[in-house]
């Protein structure tokens, strides 16, 4: 029917205490059976529909992940009329992107957004205005606990991203003329000039993008990261912050995990925390700065807080693991300090530290005694505020569909930019250019090539 | 008084180009053929410029030459320059334009329709449409009372429906140059229904060789390169016979300007609509008045004559206004005219009553091809010709029609857009109407459209057997490519590098990925002995098949998607007046056009997204009724089974 089988976490992201992961196409089961194996030991192909089957889930080097429970559903009585199987999972964001991660590499693609929902439309198990009601749920809930004033900013993206469209509009009129009509005595536009007006496009597009960051913050919360050498006492820390304040907390199984994300609700404000304590601790992760794993948590962290060990101080590699982070996102903390019996040495270690980093904000605190964790909590709700309060007057970007799609707009127009200035064939930057126009339409709601379908159900979030 | 003067498979009328092209395809698929000419001495006239090709319109041609169309080697045979425009713009761009000697190109197409088997040419104005109660086709009358029975029709009239001519305010039926109009035949077609629409052109004075001044403009040449249209012309005319370039100024626009009143269009005389890419020159004087000088192109029309087409200069001005504002332009000062520049107006027919094989909706067996359906252009024209030639063939035959998709060839998507949008001006073929411009090459043409030529049976076993050579050898030359590995130390590789300026090999690659850097060409490896030497053709290709992979891709995996919508099909009786969830105009459209498929019906204007889903919801509703009985369990535990 559609092809190709779609995979996507159909649960929210965030606490939760099961998370699905919804697969669906002609070749479903066959995908999954190669990633969860029945307790029963039957496969989900000789499943009967609306079945639930028990099971686990191994990873490729037949790992235990999850234990899982399987819903088959098969063609048509399944929610997009396809072969479907739902994965239940527990709900750690970090197990079910392992599994989906799975999952993807037994066959499966990732859905785009509303695609899902596309195919139960396609193959009639939803009619237009039922895909409408399921369209202004997904939207009200994705929204929620947003700031209205994203709402209201709504009408001025659109506005601006339309602005972008004219503008590679009227750049591309000039291209196609002059390939249609070589011969034609009027004036053309220069590499130089085209080159000039992309890069302004691109740099507004980039600074949009960027406003996705501040928007997320208010929605998914701030993605916090605890890192330091072996021992400076990063779990406690973790633990502290979690058991004073009786956060609500999921416990996540698994044995094969590399970090432990918790959330954590401090005074209205949604925080992630991401702990690489999780990460072999015989593994000194400092000096595994060159690893992927830690680049992209501390990339992704909206602020690192690095933790020193008031006896150990500053190593060189803490100050080459710093170097690589922007200041302004780290805050460091020294830990094991006693503030009722602070000795003579100890105010001289901390001053150390202080004055050995002063580009930084340092807290000192101890962990296992919690001292210090009331001006620790002041410090992230400063910062939250600070970069919470400065969106009022830009355009936000807050819609992942919006920013998946602008994502790809600036990557082609990228493409097309560095061709103008290669000075690569005209033929295929155009090819760049209209890609970029079919991007911006997604967001705008305008169709440059008439696919009308994926027009309308790019309005559906993901796996919904 | 009428007699039966005689009895055909098929019958062609018009020798333009559309005609022509129709004619041979339907005489070389074995239907005995008759093709109708007001004039013998006229067939494969060029009554507007003396050039074919150009963007797009060259990868048309190449397509018409790829199925097994004539005008490619018509053209071969008869050109006097060859340009290849766009070069620097990248190959999905190329456009080959030739500037013909018309007179050579008309002479041998002429004779090329009167030796072949199965065709019959004759001189006679045709008057009438013979149509059966059952709305079926059975053959036409003549002026002079000849009835010829036949039970599929083409229709490839030109410009020449109750065809006016328009110079300053005098105005007379006729065609172009000179010959007669077709009147009685549009009453006919009205008749039978079928709604027409009024278009007009312009076309500009020819002027005397002997009276201009060369030396006053910029002479241009063709290249010097030996190319062709056709994938089966080995030996180039090697001709490179210049045009000129001039340009008007402020005195020739004053001119036009004071005289607008006498234009036939400016007074209203005109009715018909006219291209806005190929504006009359008054046109482009009050349009963009900003504009202090336009260019003329001076082609000769051929050989063996004096005559030379103003290019640029198309009008309907009065005569004397366009002696007038001639003489104004540097190296024309003296210039004699020799024929008079002049509009014709002309009826064709709503291209949206015709189904994508160019058969009429209303009418069975009668086909519609070229001017008549609203385009413009020489091969615009062929292209519709050999198509509906094709399908005329294989309905004789009770087979499914040839229909090119818009990812397979121009003449898919120049149809498609003719009968799903209509169009309300001369309809030109562009390279931005495709949207998979990069597949639709000028080189790759024969790769597209061979194989379906040679299915349909035009394609002859000649040019079969070379274009397997060629993609033959086209396939083991990517598989040596792909095998043959070199580094750094490899003999030669480092002299090659040096010489294209490329960066030095860090590890070994293999020589297919070496391609992929845009400073190296094939044809650089075999100056070094890494690769053996190959036709320019074929060596080419490669180059353009690996440097474009990424893009190629990128645009086959956008056609895949949208296949799916094609495939969607509708009834051709789907009451649409009767569809929930349509909004008005839809529905009136919808009615009209009977659109195939759900893709096709997405691409008419004024069908909107919602439309679109509600159809998609119609055919799903149906698709359940008819699969009733069976119930889901039932149909899954066969699946299982399986």
């Amino acid at each position: 029917m559609q092809g190709e089988t779609i995979a996507a976490i159909s649960t929210a992201y965030g606490p939760a205490g099961v998370g699905i992961i919804r697969i669906s196409g002609d070749n479903a089961a066959n995908v999954v059976d190669r990633v969860f194996k029945s307790k029963s030991g039957v496969s989900l192909k000789d499943q009967a529909t609306y079945r639930i089957t028990y099971g686990y889930i191994y990873d490729q080097d037949a790992r235990l992940v999850d234990e899982a429970l399987a819903l088959t559903m098969w063609a048509p009585s399944s929610f997009t009329g396809e072969d479907v199987v739902e994965l239940q999972c527990h709900g750690g964001i970090v197990v079910l992107k392992k599994v989906l991660a799975l999952v993807l590499m037994a066959g499966a693609r990732l859905a785009e957004p509303g695609e899902f929902s596309k195919r139960a439309f396609l193959n009639g198990r939803l009619d237009l205005s039922q895909a409408e009601a399921i369209m202004e749920m997904v939207t009200a809930k994705t929204e929620a606990g947003v700031n209205s004033a994203v709402n209201q900013l709504q009408g001025a993206l659109s506005q601006e991203v339309n602005g972008y469209r004219q503008e590679i509009l009227r750049i591309l009129a000039y291209l196609e003329a002059d390939l249609d009509y070589p011969e034609e005595d009027f004036s053309r536009l220069s590499n130089e000039e085209i080159s000039i007006c992309l890069a302004e496009i691109a740099q507004k597009l980039n600074k949009l993008l960027q406003s996705f960051a501040k928007g997320r913050i208010m929605r998914e919360g701030l993605k916090v990261a605890l890192i330091g050498k072996p021992n400076v006492g990063k779990s406690s820390l973790l633990n502290a912050i979690l058991k004073t304040k009786r956060a609500i907390v999921t416990d996540i199984p698994g044995t094969t995990r590399d970090t432990i994300e918790e959330y954590y609700n401090l005074g209205g404000i949604p925080l992630l925390l991401i702990d690489t304590a999780g990460i072999r601790e015989s593994q000194d992760l400092v000096e595994q700065m060159g690893v992927q794993k830690t680049k992209e948590i501390v990339e992704q962290a909206d602020l690192v807080l690095y933790i020193f060990d008031l006896k150990m101080g500053i190593t060189p590699e803490d100050r080459e693991f710093l170097r690589k982070i922007p200041s302004e996102k780290v805050l460091i903390l020294v830990n094991k300090i006693d503030l009722k019996s602070k000795t003579e040495e100890e105010n001289s270690l901390e001053r150390k530290i202080k004055e050995g980093l002063p580009a930084y904000r340092v807290l000192p605190i101890s962990a296992t005694e919690q001292i210090g964790l009331q001006e620790l909590e002041e410090e992230i709700k400063s910062i939250f505020f600070s970069e919470g309060l400065e969106i009022k007057n830009e355009t936000l970007l807050s819609n992942i569909r919006h920013k998946t799609a602008l994502d790809k707009a600036l990557q082609a127009l990228m493409g097309a930019l560095s061709g103008f200035r290669k000075g690569t064939s005209l033929d295929l930057m155009t090819i760049d250019l209209k890609s970029v126009l079919d991007y911006l339409g997604e967001v705008t709601g305008q169709t440059v090539d008439e696919e009308v379908l994926e027009q309308i159900f790019a309005q559906f979030c993901l796996g919904k | 008084m009428s007699y039966v003067a005689g009895h055909y498979d098929c019958i062609v009328i018009g020798t333009g180009h559309a005609g022509c092209e129709a004619a041979l395809a339907t005489a070389r698929l074995g239907c005995h053929t008759a093709i109708f000419t007001l004039n013998i001495d006229n067939i494969a006239l060029m009554p507007c410029n003396p050039s074919i090709g150009g963007p797009a319109k060259g990868n048309l041609v190449r397509e018409i030459d790829a199925l097994g169309g004539e005008m490619g080697r018509n053209i071969d045979e008869s050109y006097i320059q060859m340009r290849m425009l766009n070069t620097g713009k990248g190959p999905a761009v190329y456009g080959l334009r030739a500037q013909a000697d018309k007179y050579a190109y008309q002479k041998r197409m002429a004779h090329i329709l009167q030796k072949q088997e199965n065709l019959d040419v004759k001189q006679a104005l045709v008057e009438k449409l013979l149509v059966s109660d059952g709305q079926e086709v059975q053959g036409i009358a003549t002026e002079t009372g000849a009835v010829y029975y036949a039970p599929l029709v083409i229709l490839c009239t030109g410009t020449y429906l109750k065809g006016k001519i328009f110079i300053g305010n005098l105005t007379y039926a006729g065609g172009p140059n000179g010959q007669r109009a077709a009147d009685k035949l549009v009453d006919s077609l009205v008749e039978l229904g079928l709604e027409l629409g009024r278009f007009k052109t312009d076309t500009p004075p020819r002027v005397d060789k002997r009276t201009l001044d060369f030396e006053k403009m910029l002479v241009q040449y063709g290249d010097d390169e030996n190319i062709s249209f056709s994938f089966l012309t080995e030996n180039s005319r090697g001709l490179n016979i210049p045009c000129h370039l001039t340009y008007t100024n402020e005195e020739t626009h004053g001119i036009i300007r004071s005289n607008i009143y006498a234009s036939s269009f400016y007074s209203g005389a005109i009715e018909g609509v006219g291209p806005r890419y190929c504006p009359a020159i008054e046109d482009k004087i009050m349009r963009f008045p900003d504009k202090t000088r336009h260019q003329l192109f001076l082609e000769p029309e051929g050989l063996d004559t004096e005559e030379v087409y103003v290019q640029g200069m198309s009008t309907s001005l009065p005569e004397d206004v366009q002696l007038g504002f001639l003489r104004t332009i540097a190296g024309m000062r003296r210039v004699e005219m020799m024929r008079t520049g002049y509009a014709i107006e002309y009826n064709y027919i709503l291209p949206t009553q015709l189904q994508p094989s160019l058969e009429t909706k209303a009418i069975s067996g009668l086909f519609c091809a070229g001017q008549i359906n609203g385009t413009s252009g020489y091969e615009e024209a062929a292209a519709q010709g050999l198509i509906a030639g094709i399908n005329a063939a294989l309905k004789f035959r009770n087979k499914e029609p040839l229909v090119l998709k818009r990812s397979e060839a121009y003449m898919g998507v120049l149809i498609d857009d003719l009968v799903t949008k209509g169009t309300n001006e001369p309809y030109r073929m562009l390279t931005s109407r495709a949207e998979y411009r990069l597949l639709l090459r000028h080189d790759n043409a024969d790769f597209r459209l061979t194989p379906k030529g040679w299915e349909v049976g035009l394609v002859t076993p000649e040019r079969y057997a070379r274009f397997q050579k060629k993609k033959e050898k086209f396939e083991s030359a990517l598989v040596f490519l792909q095998r043959a590995r070199v580094s750094a130390t490899t003999e030669n590789v480092a002299p090659l590098l040096a010489a294209q300026e490329s960066a030095a090999l860090r590890q070994s690659i293999s020589l297919y990925d070496l391609l992929k850097r845009p400073e190296i060409k094939y044809t650089d490896l075999v100056q070094y002995h890494l690769a053996e030497e190959l036709d320019r053709d074929i060596s080419r290709g490669i180059d353009i098949h690996i440097k474009y992979e990424g893009y190629i891709k990128q645009q086959l995996a956008h056609v895949a998607r949208f296949e799916k919508l094609e495939k969607k099909l509708l009834p051709q009786d789907l009451d649409y007046l009767e569809l929930q969830g349509l909004s008005v105009e839809s529905r009136q459209k919808l009615s009209k056009i009977k659109p195939v498929s759900v893709g096709q019906a997405s691409r008419i204007s004024g069908v909107s997204p919602a439309d679109i889903t509600a159809l998609l919801v119609y055919l799903e509703k149906q698709r359940r009724k008819a699969s009733e009985g069976s119930s889901f369990l039932g149909e899954r535990d066969i699946r299982h089974e399986n």
